[in-house]
């Protein structure tokens, strides 16, 4: 009896078995990449961004899908750069699961044009691009070197200097942004030697800057000389950039100037809302994330000013990887979100500044971004910057030896009290590891 | 080996009863032959396909990955070209037996496992020896232990970083209103290493509470009772009780408790916020895990990466043997 009846239960057992083994295996070996085209007939667009790329936020989406009612856009963010990256490198190379439209950061496009370039479409070639809206050098770093262009600009990251006028006033420096940005314009040690000015009346737990690495990205952010030759060789152990850019940070790692805090950590934030450093370097895209971070507290008492030098800190591109299911459709949303019109309302958003100089002149910050600052020129300080930044040469591990620089070397002087010698030592002993030396 | 014993166990209840009754039906009717023959099959192949899935998901998730990986770690292979492999043999092994940074990460995985599991352990001990007694709303209490185990990694690492911050956190406030100098965590060797050892000590000491606690009440109530008869004290009953009686049960949590800190790898990656996977400026909390990631997803080494992965399975497969040897001696003093 038993058996007679158990049998057909073994029989099911082995035909769900059976079914989940070839379901497993059926799982493997298609790609069927889920939400492309769904029962409506509608295409789903994914856009891969990181961190708050602002068009989303500035309501481009939602103004693409109304007049193209046969598309839906779905943004994928990751929230930090370094775990974006990786992630869009496997997707490239296996093809699976890229996102449509693809957004790459600054310090990668090199990486990606170099060795990524067969997994992208050319967008020089896509209807309505037209190379003379982008800035030169922005066109260029998205282009190969066979002239195919695989990234189109978003933004760029001229970097100004913001700092609370109420902490200044306090330790009875000027206010007033004309006569801050004369004080040092043209060279950073004028803007430490103010620092040490500050330090010496510093309001109560505030220190001048939040960081020394943050003084290391903005004085390199100028820099004419970066971590590779034009033949892709490195030379940051030589670069001037470099070393104008170290010299500087150690001055404030080795002074009692800096907050200590490291960028985009939950401390750092904490620091912006409790008013801890009266500092900071400001590329456009941070205008954003500062008022975001300190919050109602800060409205009127940021303010901006140029910096020393004119420079470039980050900035995006959006590319069409090759593997992606839509690529005409994906094709024609970059194109369409890269044009002026589209960044000067990312720029009203979000104070992200335009790769498109036709835009500059009719650049309008909103009216909340413009009172946070003070009633700043926001646009006048941006606009002169961008026309002045420098074209320089990006490499392939541009990023990475970056990180080795502030994350290990400004690291160890600043929060460790090594020597600026042994900091620099162990900066370059990680990039030979990073480079695999 | 668990083919078999899976096998045995399936199949040991049905010869039982329902084997003497087919090869009785068979010598009867030759008609019914094939049943038999099906039925022996049905004996000898369910159990296989009853343990299928398991091998099936293992052969996907499993080997192959870590055939893959050990491949992989006899090749130059870059994040940015996967199609493009060259032969290096051992170099990726030799490389990293040569680098500091291997070295340090392995000492720090080791260093954070001890002051992470030693303790937790001891805690979870004495923790679910209170749970043992009668308490009033003993549910609650278990419940709460298991709390933190059902965290997310990531909010309890920020709530640790937030605690532990250099400036304003509240672990630096309470040993300020002591007197004492506020640590930077992050950033001192010890400090980081303690610091991240917290967060696995939160989240596991509950989990193995609760362990320890399962065993505890299996132990037969006669043996406390003969031992108070003998007039044991509470902690006397506990060192010469409960402690021998769970010996498998601690053993089984310093194994599984030695795994995860081998592999311990979210807790100090987001404690170290920006650039995490570098574990600090010095690296004084990069532990294996770490450097893995590092060498594979930040510096694009995928090669080098697998290489790191295989040493940490060596490693693994030693702490199991140096394991198994302890369970024998263990069960030969018995």
């Amino acid at each position: 009896m038993r058996t007679t009846y158990r049998r057909p239960g073994r029989l099911v057992a082995f035909a769900a078995v059976t079914a989940l083994a070839t379901s497993l295996l059926a799982g493997c070996s298609s790609d069927d990449d889920g939400g492309s085209a769904s029962s409506d007939g509608k295409i789903t667009l994914n856009v891969g961004t990181f961190g708050v790329l602002g068009l989303k936020q500035a309501g481009l989406y939602d103004e693409y899908e109304k007049s193209h009612p046969n598309i839906k856009i779905k943004e994928n963010v990751i929230e930090r750069n370094d775990a974006y990256y990786p992630k869009l490198l496997t997707q490239l190379q296996s093809g699976a699961g890229v996102n449509d439209v693809a957004a790459i950061e600054v310090s990668n496009i090199t990486e990606v044009v170099q060795t990524q370039g067969a997994k992208f479409e050319d967008l020089s070639k896509a209807e309505g691009v037209d190379k003379s809206t982008y800035l030169d050098w922005k066109w260029d770093q998205g282009t190969t070197e066979d002239g195919k262009t695989i990234g189109l600009g978003v933004d760029i990251g001229p970097t100004a200097l913001c700092y609370r006028k109420d902490l200044f006033k306090k330790a009875g420096l000027p206010t007033d942004r004309e006569e801050l940005a004369k004080a040092w314009s043209g060279d950073w040690d004028k803007y430490v030697e103010l620092g040490e000015k500050y330090m010496k009346k510093a309001p109560d737990g505030t220190k001048f800057v939040d960081s020394a690495s943050s003084v290391y990205n903005a004085v390199f952010a100028g820099a004419t000389e970066r971590y590779y030759d034009k033949s892709g060789k490195e030379i940051y152990e030589k670069s001037q950039g470099r070393k104008d850019a170290w010299d500087a940070a150690m001055k404030v790692a080795k002074g009692d100037m800096s907050a200590k805090l490291k960028q985009f950590d939950p401390t750092w934030d904490q620091g912006f809302a409790n008013a801890k450093f009266a500092t900071v370097a400001c590329p456009a895209w941070m205008a954003g994330y500062i008022q975001e971070k300190t919050g109602a507290s800060g409205k009127g008492q940021w303010d901006m000013a140029r910096a020393p030098k004119e420079g470039n800190w980050g900035g995006t591109f959006l590319g069409v990887p090759s593997a992606g299911k839509h690529k005409k459709e994906a094709t024609e949303l970059a194109v369409w979100l890269t044009q002026p019109e589209q960044l000067s309302k990312v720029f009203a958003k979000q104070a992200s500044f335009p790769s498109t100089p036709s835009a500059y002149d009719s650049l309008k910050p909103s009216p909340a971004t413009k009172a946070y600052f003070n009633n700043a020129p926001i646009t006048k300080i941006y606009g002169d910057i961008a026309k002045n930044i420098p074209s320089v040469i990006y490499g392939l591990k541009d990023a990475q030896i970056g990180q080795s620089i502030t994350d290990i070397g400004v690291l160890q002087v600043e929060q460790q009290g090594k020597s600026p010698a042994e900091g620099w030592e162990a900066a370059q002993k990680e990039i030979k590891d990073v480079l695999g030396q | 080996m668990s083919e078999t014993t899976e096998y045995a166990e399936t199949a040991s209840p049905d010869k039982g009863d329902a084997a003497p009754a087919a090869s009785g039906r068979r010598k009867s009717s030759p008609t019914s032959s094939w049943r038999s023959r099906l039925y022996r099959w049905d004996i000898k192949a369910s159990p296989y396909v009853f343990v299928a899935p398991f091998f099936l998901f293992f052969g996907a998730f499993g080997l192959f990955p870590l055939l893959y990986t050990g491949w992989a770690s006899l090749h130059r292979l870059e994040l940015t070209n996967l199609d493009d492999s060259t032969w290096l043999g051992l170099e990726n092994y030799t490389n990293l037996l040569q680098s500091d940074y291997f070295w340090n990460a392995l000492g720090n995985t080791f260093t954070i496992g001890v002051i992470s599991t030693v303790p937790q352990l001891a805690i979870a001990l004495g923790i679910a020896h209170l749970l043992n007694y009668k308490l009033r709303g003993s549910t609650l209490w278990r419940v709460a232990m298991l709390a933190p185990y059902a965290t997310s990694v990531a909010s309890a690492s920020l709530v640790f970083t937030l605690l532990f911050a250099w400036d304003g956190g509240m672990v630096n406030w309470i040993i300020g209103s002591v007197g004492f100098d506020p640590v930077n965590w992050r950033e001192s060797s010890w400090g980081s290493q303690f610091a991240v050892s917290s967060i696995v000590i939160w989240r596991w000491t509950g989990y193995n509470a609760l362990i320890y606690l399962a065993a505890m009440q299996a132990v037969p109530h006669d043996l406390y009772e003969s031992a108070s008869l003998d007039g044991a004290s509470r902690w006397q009953q506990f060192r010469h009780v409960t402690i021998p009686m769970l010996r498998p049960t601690i053993l089984f949590t310093v194994v599984v408790s030695t795994i995860g800190a081998t592999q311990l790898f979210g807790e100090p990656l987001l404690f170290g916020g920006t650039a995490g996977s570098k574990g600090g400026a010095d690296h004084q909390f990069q532990t294996l895990g770490l450097y893995l990631y590092d060498q594979g997803w930040i510096n694009g080494h995928l090669g080098r990466a697998s290489a790191v992965a295989w040493l940490m399975l060596v490693i693994l497969l030693l702490i199991a043997a140096v394991n198994l040897l302890i369970a024998r001696r263990l069960r030969k003093a018995q």
